[in-house]
């Protein structure tokens, strides 16, 4: 969290971006020169039709994907510029994902789970084990650090995936669909802990979502369309 | 170390299907340990054949007999420094089962060209005074729990189809772990004088076997002693030891390359069977790998787990296959004597384990590269 709170400007943005994607010999513009910023401490939703870019914007902040034309840069780094060695280790120091379907590792308890991303630091393992009881605490679910994926609910699985996220103390959270695939009580439920860790722990979260009641729970809700942002809902 | 757990957890998730792969490695290494100490058995005596050694047979054959007066032409060919001689006896001993090699020969010449074959000098000086002494390799007194004393009646088929007695003077151990300590060596006067009574063979021998004073010259003494007996009723045919150790295993076949492609078949097929397992498996959790990547494994560390989880399941297959095979071949030869050689020599104990581990290379090195190259974005929609 050093990063942003130290940088006055915003900590994620997207300038003149463009991709493109390529499909036989038709080129798919999914977005055309969005631009973007996003403060530290937001807590940012993301809206918009099934096709309409917004798991693409959130790969190419999140670092997984280059785009086309334009640049992001995220707490004053240029992340579209690293190579794909360079944002994997840039991933791992400042990226926390959020997945729709959760994206576990079935064979692994919660706590092999959450403690994966630490597998890529220098830490012991005595150290490890506390950041991963601190990180499953966080999200409730201390007392079911030894269950597998699949003893689970919905809910709670998602719970270990956002104490995934946040294990390794990340510049920014990002969320795929975090309530997607949970019904409307485990997705409050998710929603309260995501509005918890940006309200109380200061961590910006960007969320992609489908539903106008999880965007209500976000600071700042904008919306894309044909490859552009608007802060208005589509028509 | 700190990825054993991850590596671990994915090999053991399909739990039957790496059991079965496991098996089939396992399977594959017990085979590669049998064959190997079956090659041992049959032809590793070239390996431990004295390098200033000749063996002198018929040129026809080695039932062929040579006369005994040849020994002492022999001595006099420029380069022999020792000549002796040996015959088989091919003896039974209570049930044609149980066989092992009894041949005559003279004591003293016999154990100075053979210092592999190690005797106590108590033993030596009892057989130089027994006219019925015999000595025995420690395998076979242990076979059949013979002891310094024992008579020991021996039917044979060839001479004279009697018993023959002997008294157990001396047991001999071997100098190295593979020298053969299962035949039996009784005194060729006893030999001589008993079988004087027989109508054929008398004053004949089934081999030489030559001392060189100079081993670089053996060649050239092998091709002086061949001349020397050439246009006589008996020709002979010289050859270094290793090479007449080889002719005799080379009447079976060729040995190393019926070994060699039986594996190289074997090895074949679990190469398909444990890379099939492996592609399987990244087909599998391409989308975990996706995530992987996400978090910021690395496409290098993502095609290391690949790799290393491969090279586990071959090395523990390997491992156990070669662990199981050794333990019953060191219990000796199963076909109760007809292989005296029969053990898994450390240097293909060594090829294995490198074997089994360049198994795991060759079968998870194309799953790996595709974990490698599988781009995030495209992984993560697989999930």
């Amino acid at each position: 969290m050093s990063d942003n709170k130290a940088n006055n400007g915003p900590l994620v943005r997207v300038d003149d971006v463009e991709k493109v994607f390529r499909r036989g010999s038709e080129d798919i513009h999914v977005l055309r020169g969005l631009n973007l910023q996003v403060a530290p401490g937001e807590f940012l939703a993301l809206m918009g039709p099934s096709g309409s870019g917004k798991s693409t914007l959130l790969n190419l902040i999140g670092g997984l994907d280059h785009p086309t034309r334009g640049s992001v840069s995220i707490a004053g780094e240029r992340v579209d510029q690293l190579s794909d060695r360079e944002q994997a280790a840039w991933r791992a120091r400042h990226i926390g994902f959020v997945f729709q379907l959760y994206n576990l590792m079935p064979m692994l308890t919660a706590e092999r789970n959450v403690e994966l991303p630490l597998l890529l630091t220098h830490l012991s393992r005595a150290e490890r084990a506390k950041h991963v009881a601190t990180a499953l605490a966080a999200v409730g679910l201390e007392h079911r650090a030894s269950h597998f994926p699949r003893t689970l609910s919905g809910g709670e699985q998602q719970r270990v995936g956002i104490a995934r996220g946040i294990v390794t103390d990340p510049t920014l959270l990002l969320c795929d669909e975090p309530t997607g695939d949970l019904d409307r009580k485990s997705g409050d439920e998710i929603l309260t802990l995501l509005q918890a860790l940006n309200r109380e722990q200061g961590k910006t979260i960007i969320m992609v979502t489908h539903d106008p009641h999880a965007s209500a729970r976000a600071s700042r809700t904008v919306y894309l369309d044909k490859g552009q942002l608007s802060t208005e809902p589509v028509k | 170390m700190k990825y054993f757990h991850l590596i671990w957890s994915n090999l053991m998730r399909r739990k039957l299907r790496t059991s079965l792969t496991l098996l089939s490695i396992l399977v594959a290494f017990v085979l590669f340990a049998y064959l190997s100490a079956i090659r041992e058995a049959l032809v590793g005596g070239v390996e431990m054949a004295g390098a200033n050694r000749l063996v002198v047979r018929h040129k026809v054959s080695i039932i062929q007999l040579l006369p005994e007066s040849y020994k002492a032409r022999m001595e006099r060919i420029p380069g022999v420094d020792l000549a002796t001689h040996q015959t088989w006896f091919g003896g039974i001993y209570q049930d044609p089962k149980n066989f092992f090699m009894q041949n005559p020969v003279i004591p003293e010449e016999f154990l100075a060209i053979h210092p592999e074959m190690v005797l106590a000098p108590e033993q030596k000086k009892a057989w130089l005074e027994t006219r019925t002494g015999a000595i025995v390799g420690r395998s076979t007194a242990n076979r059949f729990h013979w002891k310094i004393g024992d008579r020991v009646p021996i039917m044979s088929p060839i001479w004279g189809n009697r018993t023959w007695e002997f008294d157990l003077v001396g047991i001999f151990d071997g100098e190295k772990k593979s020298t053969d300590t299962t035949p039996l060596f009784f005194r060729y006067d006893y030999f001589d004088e008993v079988r004087k009574g027989l109508s054929w063979g008398v004053g004949q021998v089934g081999w030489y076997t030559i001392r060189v004073k100079d081993p670089a010259r053996s060649a050239e003494v092998a091709k002086k002693i061949d001349e020397e007996f050439a246009n006589s009723p008996a020709e002979t045919k010289t050859e270094p030891e290793g090479a007449f150790v080889q002719g005799f295993a080379n009447q079976i076949g060729n040995i190393a390359f019926i070994v060699g492609t039986i594996l190289v078949a074997v090895f074949f097929t679990i190469l398909l069977v444990t890379g099939n397992t492996m592609a399987q498996a990244v087909r599998e959790r391409t989308g975990e790998l996706g995530v992987l990547k996400a978090i910021g494994f690395t496409n290098g560390q993502v095609m290391g787990l690949v790799l290393a989880e491969a090279c586990l399941l071959t090395v523990l297959g390997g491992a156990l296959g070669l662990g199981i095979a050794s333990f019953f071949i060191s219990r000796g030869d199963p076909t109760g004597g007809m292989m005296p050689r029969f053990l898994f020599p450390t240097g293909d104990l060594c090829l294995g384990a490198a074997l089994s581990l360049a198994l795991g290379v060759a079968t998870g090195i194309v799953p790996a590269r595709q974990a490698m190259r599988l781009r995030v974005a495209e992984a993560l929609r697989r999930m």
